[in-house]
């Protein structure tokens, strides 16, 4: 095919139509609306696998496509272009999003069958698709920040989709103003960038950051950093993640696991060429990794809502890709395959915690759970996959890019790399222990059913095949994908082209370094066992230490926001206001009195009489004429 | 008089006449003139012809076609190259054929064809005696509030002539930016201007401010017609010629043969001067430019509404034609002359139409202010005086006829016992009952105040770059502090309609036919178009900006 760079606008393009359709379209759309949704997500997959064995017909280093759709108002040096890049790090992500959307479109079909606003559900999510999928095929900077935005207020949408409950409504509220925080970096990175460098096209910004400072490069790092940490719920930004569980489960699985999270990820890497050369910028990516993939797993471990478990999880998976995009040419693919086999295992995770709550009468809470393996099946075993996927069990996807990940924290060297990979261990033995509380919590033990509002006890049933579909298409990912990808280094190979690789050296072999980390797993697993698995877990929760209860309340971020921000912002917008009702409005209102008191008295000379207007016509023409005789006097 | 005189007029007159050379006349590049013009006159017979029954159709579909094909002509012509390289003069020298003429008359055709769907919208006004009727008066000649009038409403008659005389207007239109000499361009103006009176004349509702208006209209144009006039009558004496070639040839004195009948006023710059000013004079009237501006609120509000959007858009566009061709072609040899006169005017009505639209509780008012305060913004680029300057203003008219139009529109639709509800209060809360026609008219009121991704931010942007690349950088400033304050009585619509409480006696908003649809549709459509991809029609636009000489 040679004209397959034309495709790349399909992609974008059938999500979109299908958004403006489903949300156009009215309720005429009700009874099919979501086959529609579907059918355009997977018309996009389908176009993403034509341009991916396209694009593995040709040799490694002439594989990225181009299009170029129309420049938005080109004005001196002003390129503002509305142009596609596709490349292997971009194929990636449009695999990634194209094929787990799709999956969970279909998911979505079954799970959201009894809500009437289903359509407009699927609206959102094609909605979603687009953005994300523009986001990760811009080829320049500003049209990425579009993507952004639109991914931004896609989850937004879809956190509040059920507003009618006020905690969904407060919880979208605060992923977007959350979110705004990263914005923010974003944009002013692409102002700092415009400055210096005079264009925002991926190409020349990251060809030319030789000709930049590193004071510069530093901020431009710090500032992509915090744009990062927003999207990707990354410390200090990470707030609004837990809360964002208020969405439907399919928003979850897709947007707030799978793909839209990863975003951070995306951008520091395809911004290496910036990262790799302010080292205090890259320093600042490991620390936030580390910390949050601590931070994140320590949650997980006090959280008794299944899905906020696995959101504290999905912060501290995304910590490890942080961490190894932090690392520079040695972490860069291995963030990716990270993010590709969580990709499976998180989005099977979380649809299977949407089956549980499906059958359990929309019951969030584990401790209202147990011994459901044999009422719902398919559901067990594919969660289960997930599970041993996630915790590293040698062989299934998790294993191979974590082990990975850890291998190259090591191999940063000095006490850094002693550091950051003793938090990478660590973290693996938290998150093999959260996750076996997880599985023994909801899987085995007693039944610890309770009846719902209306005093019903739960029937647990298996959920419909379109359900569960998708669950199994996912298990085999989360068992085979890292296997794959790692299959004679294939996935690097196939990255090395735009993010570059480099072995490292790490301070020990790497046979210990996976002996260490699957003891680690180990010792995280009968850790859990042994609280969770030989003792009955009590249907209330326990006061516990000081620790956990901390971790209950998210470690207290929160209280921290509270505290600093909120507080602190009051006396700030306080102080503010006085400024802004003394001096600003002062100013602002004068100016608008006094233009208000000149209208009113202009306006007076509209007085409706066509005598005074002829008059007003008659003087204007004499001193038009007088001027112009003036203007060759003069 | 005397034998001798009488004699010698006799021998003169039975003397053989020279043969008369027919004059050369190229059909084709006049065909979309001639297309409207024709249309006219043929309406004008269907008004004869036609049973009253279906009068209304055959017009509506006799304007349509009409407008249709002219524009098809126009197509042709600019795909035959008529617009650049085999731009020349037609009709004896009386007619430009170039790039910007034919840009202009395509967006003046454009306009109208949107336009006359609002004329023959027939479902917003409840039905009299079981008959749907327009927004015009059911005879134009019975005394407001007369028995005549009334026995003319329960017969169920409607002024089907509005057609005819959209067309005349319409064809004067199209004339008056490609008019290549002085007198050409008086008897264009004089072509569209007076079915326009008459249009003006014929609400429906409200009459007596109706006919105020018109009367208040023609007076005013006269007066300035006169102005116009006598300015021509002065160049003529300077130039000896009333075409544009040999004017501007004169003003730059490149012409040795001098008419000795006029050699002693040719030459004599205080008639030019004076003479050109007379003849902005003229043009600045009817774009609405301050000091000449004061017709126009009251206009706007008298005339019927489908009316004011179709004159707001079209008169402007050809009207801005005229004056880009008349300080281009003929007098850019005075640039120095007129330069500062017209930042002068440009700041004066930018400013001006700004400021008083603030107090404006009228919603057809304050869009007129806002029209003249968008004349300013345009003047801003004429003054440019560089080929991105005519390219900006000719974007520019084509982005704001829609949104004048596609608003104007919307302003039909919003009604109470009384018709059209255009006081402001009444709008209170339009957005939680209507939220898709205030959704629309959003857009329009954004796209006026030029926020981004709307036409009115690309085509504000086109000409300010333009004034500021042309060595106006103090009337851009001036400009963007008029947009904010411009933007303030836009917004505080916005907000009108979506934050304030309704009213609970508060209008009704009909549901229009698919005829007033189309133009809103096409208003938005085009709105958002020129504003997120506006490169290709800026492109169109730069290409068709050579004037013909």
């Amino acid at each position: 095919m040679d004209n397959a760079e034309n495709l790349i606008a399909l992609l974008v393009a059938a999500p979109l139509l299908g958004a403006v359709v489903l949300l156009l379209g009215g309720r005429r759309l009700d009874r099919t609306g979501h086959w529609v949704g579907t059918a355009l997500a997977g018309a996009s997959f389908v176009v993403a696998v034509v341009l991916f064995t396209e694009m593995l017909g040709r040799p490694g280093d002439d594989r990225t496509l181009y299009q170029h759709l129309f420049s938005w108002i080109p004005v001196g040096g002003f390129q503002a272009d509305v142009a596609f890049q596709l490349d292997q790090l971009s194929m990636t992500f449009v695999l990634l999003i194209t094929g787990v959307g799709s999956l969970i479109h279909l998911y979505s079909v079954g799970y959201m069958e009894h809500d009437e606003r289903r359509r407009r559900f699927f609206g959102y999510l094609n909605l979603f698709l687009a953005a994300m999928l523009l986001l990760v095929l811009a080829d320049n900077y500003l049209l990425l920040y579009v993507g952004w935005e639109g991914v931004g207020l896609a989850s937004y949408l879809l956190i509040g989709f059920w507003q009618h409950k006020p905690s969904a409504a407060t919880a979208a509220k605060k992923a977007f103003l959350v979110n705004r925080v990263g914005d923010m970096g974003l944009s002013l990175a692409i102002m700092v960038m415009f400055t210096t460098f005079g264009t925002f096209a991926f190409g020349p910004v990251l060809d030319s950051t030789g000709s930049a400072s590193e004071g510069t490069l530093t901020a431009l790092g710090l500032l992509l950093l915090l744009a990062a940490c927003g999207k990707s719920a990354q410390v200090p930004l990470q707030s609004w993640l837990g809360d964002a569980m208020e969405g439907p489960t399919p928003v979850s699985a897709l947007i707030h696991a799978a793909t839209m999270v990863t975003a951070g990820v995306y951008l520091i890497t395809r911004s290496g060429a910036i990262f790799d050369a302010a080292p205090a910028a890259q320093l600042a990516v490991v620390t936030v990794g580390a910390v949050t993939l601590l931070f994140g797993a320590i949650v997980g471990c006090a959280k008794d809502d299944i899905k906020k478990a696995l959101a504290g999880s999905t912060m501290s998976q995304i910590g490890y890709m942080i961490l190894a995009a932090g690392l520079g040419p040695v972490g860069y693919a291995f963030a990716i395959m990270h993010l590709v086999t969580h990709g499976f295992f998180k989005a099977g995770l979380f649809l299977g915690a949407g089956s549980v709550m499906h059958g359990m009468n929309d019951e969030v809470d584990m401790r209202r759970y147990g011994g459901l393996r044999r009422y719902m099946p398919i559901t067990f075993v594919t969660f289960g996959l997930g599970y041993l996927a996630i915790i590293g069990f040698p062989g299934l996807s998790g294993f191979f890019s974590k082990d990975k990940i850890i291998e190259a924290a090591f191999a940063k060297g000095g006490t850094e790399g002693w550091i950051l990979g003793g938090a990478a261990l660590l973290g693996a033995a938290i998150t093999a222990f959260y996750m076996t509380r997880v599985m023994l919590m909801t899987f085995f033990g007693e039944k610890r059913w309770q009846p719902d509002a209306k005093g019903e006890l739960p029937h647990p049933h298996e959920s419909p095949r379109t359900m569960t579909a998708p669950m199994i298409v996912l298990a085999f990912g989360s068992v085979f994908a890292g296997g794959l990808l790692s299959w004679h280094e294939s996935f690097v190979k196939w990255l090395e082209p735009v993010t570059g690789f480099d072995h490292g050296h790490a301070p020990l072999g790497a046979a210990a370094i996976t002996t260490a980390t699957v003891a680690a797993m180990v010792l995280g697993v009968a850790l859990a066992y042994l609280q969770y698995g030989r003792r009955p877990v009590p249907a209330t929760p326990p006061r516990g230490s000081l620790l956990t209860r901390a971790a209950r309340r998210d470690l207290l971020q929160d209280d921290l926001n509270h505290v600093v921000l909120v507080r602190g912002g009051e006396h700030l917008t306080r102080s503010l206001v006085y400024v802004d009702h003394s001096l600003v409005d002062g100013v602002v209102n004068g100016t608008a009195a006094s233009f208000g008191g000149l209208s009113g008295r202009l306006r007076k000379l509209q007085n409706g009489y066509a005598r005074t207007y002829a008059v007003t016509m008659f003087g204007g023409a004499a001193v038009l004429i007088a001027a112009t005789l003036l203007m060759r006097a003069v | 008089m005397s034998t001798t005189a009488v004699h010698s007029l006799w021998i003169t007159a039975a003397q053989p006449l020279d043969k008369i050379q027919a004059p050369h006349i190229e059909y084709a590049q006049l065909a979309p003139m001639i297309i409207v013009f024709g249309a006219a006159i043929l309406g004008v017979l269907v008004e004869v012809l036609v049973p009253r029954r279906s009068r209304h159709h055959t017009q509506m579909f006799l304007a349509v076609v009409a407008l249709t094909a002219a524009f098809a002509a126009v197509l042709g012509l600019a795909a035959g190259g008529y617009g650049t390289t085999r731009a020349g003069i037609a009709a004896m020298g009386a007619i430009a054929v170039d790039g910007p003429a034919l840009f202009l008359q395509g967006t003046i055709l454009l306009a109208a064809l949107v336009s006359v769907f609002t004329f023959a919208e027939r479902r917003l006004d409840p039905s009299a005696d079981g008959r749907r009727v327009d927004s015009f008066a059911a005879q134009a000649a019975s005394v407001p509030g007369s028995d005549s009038e009334k026995a003319a409403v329960k017969a169920g008659f409607t002024t089907t002539e509005v057609f005819p005389l959209a067309l005349f207007a319409v064809a004067g239109m199209l004339v008056f930016p490609a008019a290549n000499d002085l007198l050409t361009l008086f008897i264009a103006l004089e072509v569209f201007s007076l079915p326009l009176y008459l249009l003006c004349a014929l609400a429906r509702r409200k009459r007596l401010m109706s006919q105020e208006a018109a009367v208040k209209y023609f007076l005013l144009g006269a007066f300035s017609s006169a102005f116009f006039l006598f300015g021509i009558a002065l160049v003529y004496g300077y130039a000896g010629s009333v075409a544009y070639a040999r004017i501007a040839d004169v003003v730059d004195g490149t012409v040795q043969t001098i008419d000795p009948a006029l050699a002693a006023t040719m030459g004599n710059d205080a008639l030019l001067l004076i003479g050109g000013a007379m003849l902005l004079m003229g043009l600045l009237f009817k774009v609405g430019a301050v000091p000449f501006h004061m017709w126009t609120p009251d206009v706007y509000q008298g005339a019927p509404t489908p009316v004011t959007g179709f004159m707001a858009a079209a008169t402007k566009v050809a009207a801005f034609g005229a004056l880009l061709r008349l300080l281009y072609v003929v007098l850019p040899g005075l640039s120095w002359d007129w330069r500062p006169v017209m930042w002068a005017i440009a700041i004066v009505t930018m400013l001006g139409g700004a400021i008083v639209a603030i107090t404006q509780t009228d919603i057809k008012r304050l869009l007129a202010y806002s029209s003249i305060a968008h004349a300013g913004f345009i003047l801003a680029g004429v003054i440019a005086a560089t080929p991105e300057g005519i390219s900006s203003v000719l974007f520019y008219l084509l982005a704001y006829s829609f949104v004048t139009i596609g608003a104007f529109a919307v302003v039909t639709l919003v009604r109470d016992a009384g018709g059209e509800a255009t006081h402001l209060s009444k709008w209170a809360g339009l957005g939680r009952r209507s939220p898709l026609v205030a959704a629309v008219f959003a857009v329009f009121l954004l796209a006026f105040a030029g926020i981004p991704l709307t036409s009115g931010f690309s085509g504000k942007f086109a000409v300010f770059r333009a004034a500021a690349e042309g060595g106006a950088g103090t009337l851009v400033v001036i400009g963007v502090i008029s947009s904010a304050i411009a933007a303030f009585f836009y917004i505080r619509v916005i907000v009108l309609m979506f934050f304030s409480e309704p009213r609970p006696e508060g209008p009704t908003v009909a549901v229009p036919s698919p005829l007033t649809m189309t133009t809103i549709a096409v208003g938005v459509a085009v709105t958002l178009v020129l504003g997120v991809a506006p490169q290709y029609f800026l492109d169109l636009a730069g290409q068709a900006s050579v004037f013909v000489r």
